[in-house]
This record gives structure tokens, C-alpha cells and sequence, in this order.
């Protein structure tokens, strides 16, 4: 094949082709190959849930990697606004479009962690353990600050030395629970974040 | 790339083929309703994320703006003008959303020298096609808005696609979903000429007579438009051009300099040809012949 072709038989098709380049001949079958980024959510299941930022409880739904088989890890990979939610109608705000690194930040907290008096480190606890030490803390300062009367005699049920934070993406019916379980026991002090 | 979608190519960059439309895409248009935006920055937090891009934590500058310019991550950017009005004394606080416009008449794509790399949509996106780009930065010249930016990781050009994966896919640009007070809002061009038509009623009723959209004929129109509330001085609204235009460096380059160059190409050719006629073909002497033989006998015919 290659003995077939002359040198001047190859500076010719050399030169043939490159003209054909230069003036615009080239690259016509790829002009019908441009397309787009394929879009990444087609088969991604979809989950609903509510973003954990604020009080306004916007709707979100979270995409994952992965339809449920037993091999196959689901995985988040995007969250986005739910257009079905009645508050948010598919809209967020810059901290809810950003929630898929709020998830996945290194820096999330995952368990209790507790950091005893006079040291400079957190370490890892149990619920349990977390939960009992709590009860006995509230309940010793409860025991110890209530404040069942105040200077004339009236029962005012006050305690005023522990404070209640509560999260603000809650259910009416967690709210309730919540709130007449932070009542009853007398506190005052209590935030919800109902404010924002 | 592998993928199963596509959209009709109108235009492409560096070919002047282009495939014939036998279908007729519906335009689409991002609009962005200046008045209504409250620099909340859902817009570039949605972007960032349905891209897979990351930005790199900043500094302050005493500007809510971050980063301070668009960056190859960053495909758009809230830019804040702080501007005294003269005619009311009053500060008003100007935010625009920045970012690409996607001309009808994109200079980036007349800018660009690589086959391919940019592409206009039937449905108005200009893209960009990172397989194709060369990463000579040239769109950056032609682009009448200064948007696309050069990757330091792959230089490669990146700027908005508008999202054009989600809109293949009958779905709003990430950016346009997110805005929580309806500033952006996606449709046909039609339906957002409509409704910034709408808007500037609105704005008028209340005192801003001077309330105009953003659809600038320099560049054929675009397919990102603002609803400004101050449309006579564009300016205002952190440099955004009165009057854009693609450069006339660039358009002299790809305009008249392709044709005068062909023509010399052309030229060459002829007289080539005419040289043969009048001259003949180059031929050799038989005391080059005996030379090339005594060289191949000293080698054996090895080379």
C-alpha cells in the first residue's frame, strides 16, 4: 500500500486536505454531535423532607444515588426545593440550595459529644448516656433553683436557671410536645426559633 | 461525551456548516427582575451545587460581594452597587444578578477558533462544549459582558449554561428554582417579555418612570434579560453596557480577515497552477539521479 504511493501522489493528498480544512470543509458530521450534559437525576430516587435551617420549613427533596437493591449504597447527591410544598414552592434560600454540603460537611455534627468541665476536647457518648446525664443535671438544678412562691406568697412555678433551645424544623405536633414539656416544668427561659 | 439527549445546534463555533433546522425550538429566556432581588445569593448557592462546582472561601472587602469577581466556579454573581440618586438624594442599593447573557448574536462564538467548542442551542443557550476548547481564552475578548473565565485546573473556558441539562429536560435553571422572591423567572422569550412588561407597569405605578427591560439589540437580544428600574442608565447597575457590542477587533478578525486571507489562499492556489502551466514541472537532472543511486548503493538501501 504504502509502496503504491508516490511522494508526489502523497504532497498532493497532503495539500488536498489541507485546503479542504482551511476553507471550512471540515468538521461537518461533528456539528450534529453537540449535546448537552446528560441530566443527572433521571433515575435518582427521590425523597421528600424538610430543610433543618430555619422555622419557615421549606420543602426540599433530597435525590439519591441508587434505587434500593441490595447492592447498590444509596448515596445524596442533590437536594433541591419541592414545587408540591405549600411554603416554598420549589424555592430556597441560599443556605437550603446549599444543603447537600451541609450534609456532607466533615465537620457535621453525628453523635453526642461532650466536652467535661475543664477540658479542651469533645469526645463521643451514647444517647443514653448523654440523655441520663442531662435528666440528672435538670433535675438537680431544678431540685435545688425552683421557685414554687415568690416574695408575696403567690405560686408562680418559675424555674429560671435552665434555658430550653429547641429546633426550629418541627412538626405542629413535636412544637406541642415541646413546648408543654419546657411549660410544665416551670422554665421560662425557652427558644424554639419560632421567630424567624 | 455519552448522551442521550441533545438539542438542535444552530450555530457553532470555527464551522461555517451548520446543519439544517427542520424543527422549530421554542426560544427560552432567564429574566431577572432587578427591583425584586434581595442579594440573598440562593441563586449562586443553587449554581454552585447543581454544577458540582466549589468556591473557595473568600475575604471580606467590605462588600457583600462573594467572590468579588465571576470565577470559573462561580458562573454567576450577585455584583452590589451602593448609588446615590441625584434627582432624589436617596442611597439606593443596587444589586444585579451577573452572569451569561446568552446573546442571540453571541461574540464568544464568533470569537472562538476551536470547531465546536461553542454552541448555540435552537432554543437560544450558547454553550460551552469543554471537550472542544482549546483554552486560547478568546471568548473572554469577544464576550460584550466579560463573563466566561479560564480554569486554572484543566484552562478550560467555563461560564452559565443556562442549565441547559435541566432545560433539555422540560426543567428551570437551577438559579431560577431557587430565588425565593420570584427576582428570576424562566419561560419562553415570549412569556418573559410578557411578564416584564407586566413589571414595568408595576414599577411605573410606583414612581420608577424611568423602568425598562434589559434586551439589548447590540448583540440581537438576549436570552438573559433584567428588569431594570433605572433602564436609561444601565450603567449604574455595576457597569452593565448601555450599549453592548462584540468588539470590533473581533469582528474585523472573523469578519473581513477570514475572506482577504481565503482570497490569498485562493491566490496561492492560482498561481500555483499557472506556474505549472507557464513553467512546467519541477524535474531532475540526471546528475541528480546518478547521486540519489551512488547514496543508496553506499547504504545498501537502508535507510
Amino acid at each position: 500500500m504504502l509502496e503504491s504511493l508516490s511522494r508526489r501522489a502523497f504532497v498532493r493528498g497532503v495539500g488536498a486536505g489541507l485546503a479542504g480544512t482551511a476553507l471550512g470543509f471540515g468538521g461537518s458530521e461533528q456539528a450534529l454531535a453537540a449535546e448537552v450534559r446528560p441530566f443527572r437525576l433521571s433515575r435518582a430516587l427521590q425523597t421528600r423532607n424538610t430543610c433543618p435551617y430555619c422555622s419557615v420549613g421549606c420543602g426540599v427533596i433530597m435525590y439519591a444515588r441508587g434505587d434500593g437493591s441490595k447492592n447498590a449504597r444509596r448515596e445524596l447527591i442533590h437536594i433541591e426545593g419541592d414545587p408540591d410544598h405549600p411554603t416554598n414552592r420549589g424555592t430556597l434560600c441560599p443556605k437550603g440550595a446549599a444543603l447537600l454540603d451541609f450534609v456532607k460537611a466533615p465537620t457535621r455534627t453525628k453523635h453526642p459529644m461532650y466536652r467535661a468541665p475543664g477540658t479542651n476536647e469533645f469526645k463521643q457518648v451514647s444517647w443514653d448516656w448523654a440523655l441520663d446525664r442531662i435528666a440528672r443535671l435538670m433535675k438537680d438544678d431544678r431540685d435545688k433553683n425552683f421557685i414554687a412562691k415568690n416574695a408575696e406568697g403567690v405560686t408562680v412555678n418559675r424555674w429560671i436557671s435552665t434555658g430550653f433551645l429547641a429546633a426550629s424544623a418541627t412538626t405542629n405536633e413535636t412544637a406541642f410536645m415541646t413546648y408543654k414539656a419546657v411549660r410544665s416544668a416551670g422554665m421560662v427561659v425557652f427558644d424554639n426559633q419560632a421567630r424567624v | 461525551m455519552a448522551s442521550y439527549q441533545s438539542a438542535d445546534v444552530v450555530r457553532r463555533s470555527a464551522t461555517t456548516f451548520t446543519p439544517p433546522q427542520v424543527r422549530h425550538d421554542q426560544e427560552v429566556a432567564k429574566l431577572i427582575d432587578v427591583s425584586k432581588c434581595i442579594g440573598c445569593k440562593a441563586c449562586q448557592s443553587a449554581c454552585l451545587e447543581w454544577n458540582n462546582l466549589q468556591e473557595e472561601v473568600g475575604i471580606n472587602t467590605g462588600s457583600y460581594q462573594n467572590p468579588h469577581d465571576l470565577t470559573e466556579n462561580s458562573w454567576t454573581l450577585m455584583r452590589f452597587t451602593e448609588w446615590d440618586n441625584p434627582e432624589t438624594q436617596n442611597l439606593e442599593w443596587l444589586i444585579r444578578k451577573d452572569g451569561c447573557m446568552h446573546c442571540a448574536d453571541p461574540g464568544c462564538l464568533k470569537a472562538c477558533p476551536a470547531p465546536g467548542a461553542i454552541v448555540q442551542y435552537a432554543n437560544g443557550i450558547v454553550d460551552f462544549v469543554s471537550e472542544n476548547c482549546i483554552g486560547c481564552g478568546y471568548c473572554i475578548k469577544g464576550c460584550p459582558f466579560n463573563v466566561p473565565r479560564i480554569s486554572k485546573v484543566d484552562q478550560k473556558a467555563y461560564k452559565c449554561t443556562l442549565c441547559s441539562d435541566r432545560v433539555a429536560v422540560g426543567q428551570a435553571p437551577a438559579c431560577a428554582k431557587a430565588c425565593p422572591t420570584q427576582a428570576i423567572s424562566f419561560g419562553s422569550k415570549e412569556a418573559m417579555l410578557d411578564l416584564a412588561g407586566e413589571r414595568i407597569v408595576d414599577l411605573k405605578s410606583r414612581g420608577f418612570d424611568k423602568a425598562g427591560v434589559y434586551d439589548p439589540a447590540g448583540v440581537g437580544g438576549t436570552h438573559v434579560m433584567y428588569v431594570l428600574h433605572h433602564a436609561d442608565k444601565p450603567e449604574i447597575y455595576a457597569g452593565l453596557p448601555a450599549n453592548p457590542r462584540i468588539s470590533p477587533m473581533v469582528e474585523l478578525w472573523k469578519g473581513a480577515t477570514k475572506y482577504v486571507g481565503m482570497g490569498l489562499i485562493a491566490a496561492g492556489v492560482v498561481g500555483a497552477f499557472f506556474h505549472r502551466v507557464i513553467a512546467g514541472a519541477n524535474s531532475v537532472s540526471a546528475a541528480d539521479e546518478a547521486n540519489a543511486a551512488a547514496l543508496v548503493d553506499k547504504t545498501g538501501g537502508q535507510a
